[in-house]
């Protein structure tokens, strides 16, 4: 063990405490990345022409993860037109339909579509801000009417958690495609060979406790709303429903459910970061 | 058979996109973002320019590209979100909107979902331009690519808009998301240059030095813990269980404590997805949403999905401790 502690170097590991220490430091993310693999690829002796060959080459080999980008025309066109609003309103009149059920719905659909390797289809671009979030706050909105931007993003928060959660407890039973094919070829090449089924079973009881977890906390957060509502003058559970929706009956500094154009507020915050 | 549909073109259609933000961000003198969207519109054109130059020898397309990366960072520091004024008007024309339009509304966002699962599904039948002929992974992006370009037809039509309009939103809707766009490919490059520079051998031979390698326990919890710590830094559990695997997993708890792959593998990556929850480093996931939805604090998506992560983190350490050593 001492040999390979000295034949290993150690120095390239300057890389992670840059990233560390630009996060905390509250830096520019991305510059602080650059920055990150410039000192690691330096300190593993690699001459300059050749780091600026990789960043330039793993830089191209990811742009399959700005695609989402292509979603932002439609997104942009429907929400200048009230998708948004509309999805709003559509929650606050359906009276069965409420925020447990809502995220819980969602999140047993996204999780079985990512079993059938169907990950694609939602995610947070294409349907957590246009969709999920708004409907979220709406369906809040239902139980509780006045609730505060601080507690209106926790929802906007916890549905995107939703999405991630099904997302990344459903796709490990796919067999034919990422995790479980890594792991295959993984164990393929150190000389175990397995059925890929066998390791797909075993995403299964973690699926099923993601499922029950993240249903768990929805339905908790919906109870945390109604304790919240219930002081508030009596407005409780039934207030926010029917008659004319609720963007006609709202005229406090935050009407519109999800601004889509920077409050004050919001750019300070992102920029403080930045 | 030469390949008349390629992956390629959905990444032309996206240069054609940042093209027209930059244009419209240099039109308003903001010369920062329209450099720093050029030089991605650039990439993206260009890219497959650059990898078949490499492919035939010549690396200075390449270097030229990390220079243009390096130039991302040092900009990313200056981009300001465009003032917006929010009036009231547009706020009451979007209300009449939403109740003229209706249902409707959902129809172009449902597109981009179900035509992409549609076009998936398709992919294995169409013969025409080489479509049967993709990987799942490139099947899926030139699903997507044509489901967006059919919904955003299907959008303009609907709400009665021009191109400009659509340009104009698109680069609204940019705006907000800033260098946050970027930051999922920067870091899988990032991760890319960890791979190639050793740092997570290092990571694993320490972890492997430092624990008492008699106790099953011990492996286990070393394990675990390096798999979620590995995939925190790297924002990725697929670039840490290899690693995580290689230095603990197979000699330690495979090799001396005999637990059985299949259940190991599978748990250890999930103990892996746990990490991916709590980590700025899976922006994709963690950080584009948070500016998407206009979260004030960046880390509100995180800080929304700790509970769920320690909880699966604890169940996922019993399942391993109970069902891997048979």
């Amino acid at each position: 063990m001492y040999a390979i502690l000295i034949a290993m170097n150690y120095w390239p590991l300057l890389g992670v405490a840059v990233v560390v220490a630009g996060f905390a430091l509250r830096a520019n993310p991305a510059l602080v990345v650059v920055v990150a693999a410039i000192v690691s690829a330096l300190l593993s002796d690699m001459s300059i022409p050749d780091l600026l060959a990789l960043l330039g080459a793993k830089f191209i080999d990811s742009r399959n993860l700005l695609v989402l980008l292509l979603t932002l025309p439609t997104i942009g066109l429907l929400e200048r037109a009230g998708l948004r609003e509309h999805a709003s309103n559509w929650i606050a009149r359906m009276r069965s339909f409420t925020f447990a059920r809502l995220l819980i719905g969602y999140l047993a659909v996204r999780q079985l579509l990512s079993m059938l390797g169907l990950t694609g289809i939602a995610g947070h671009p294409q349907t957590v801000r246009p969709l999920l979030a708004p409907m979220a706050e709406a369906a809040a909105e239902k139980i509780h009417p006045d609730i505060d931007l601080a507690e209106r993003e926790r929802i906007r928060a916890f549905a995107a958690a939703t999405d991630n959660t099904g997302l990344f407890f459903g796709e490990d039973i796919f067999i034919a495609f990422g995790a479980v094919l890594l792991i295959y070829g993984f164990y393929e090449q150190n000389g175990i060979v397995l059925d890929p089924r066998h390791i797909a079973i075993w995403a299964l009881p973690t699926a099923i406790a993601a499922f029950v977890v993240q249903s768990i906390r929805a339905i908790r957060l919906q109870k945390r709303l109604r304790e919240n509502a219930s002081p508030a003058g009596g407005r409780g559970r039934a207030a926010g429903a029917g008659e004319g929706g609720i963007l006609s009956k709202h005229n406090h500094p935050h009407p519109n459910p999800l601004p889509p154009a920077g409050e004050g507020e919001n750019r300070a915050a992102i920029r403080r970061k930045s | 058979m030469t390949m008349i549909f390629r992956v390629e073109y959905v990444y032309w259609l996206c240069g054609i996109v940042l093209v027209a933000c930059a244009l419209r961000e240099l039109h308003a003198k903001r010369f920062a973002h329209a450099a720093f969207w050029g030089i991605l519109a650039a990439i993206f054109l260009l890219g497959d320019a650059v990898k078949s130059a490499a492919a035939h020898g010549s690396v200075l397309p390449q270097q030229l590209a990390g220079i243009g990366v390096i130039a991302l960072g040092l900009i990313a520091g200056f981009l300001r979100r465009a003032p917006t004024e929010e009036s009231t008007s547009d706020h009451e024309r979007r209300a009449i909107s939403a109740s003229r339009l209706g249902h409707k509304l959902f129809v172009p966002a449902l597109i981009i979902p179900f035509g992409t699962l549609v076009f998936t599904l398709l992919q294995p039948f169409v013969h025409a331009g080489g479509i049967d002929q993709l990987g799942r992974a490139e099947a899926t992006l030139l699903a997507l690519g044509f489901a967006c370009v059919l919904a955003t037809f299907a959008a303009m039509q609907l709400t009665r808009s021009s191109v400009g309009n659509a340009i104009a939103e698109t680069g609204r809707l940019l705006d907000a998301l800033s260098w946050a766009a970027l930051l999922p490919m920067l870091l899988a490059m990032l991760g890319a240059v960890f791979a190639a520079t050793g740092v997570g051998e290092a990571i694993a031979h320490l972890t492997a030095a430092a624990i008492p390698v008699q106790s099953r326990l011990a492996c286990v919890l070393a394990f675990a813990a390096g798999m979620v710590a590995f995939t925190v830094i790297m924002g990725n559990a697929f670039a840490a269980f290899p690693v995580m695997m290689a230095g603990v997993g197979l000699p330690l708890l495979i090799g001396q404590h005999h637990a059985g792959p299949a259940a190991l593998g599978a748990l250890g990556m999930l103990t892996g997805y746990c990490g991916t929850l709590l980590t700025p480093m899976a922006a994709n996931f963690n950080i584009v949403p948070a500016a998407l939805l206009e979260l004030r604090d960046p880390n509100g998506v995180i800080r929304a999905q700790v509970p769920t992560a320690l909880w699966l983190l604890a169940i996922n350490l019993l399942l391993i401790w109970f069902f891997a050593f048979p």
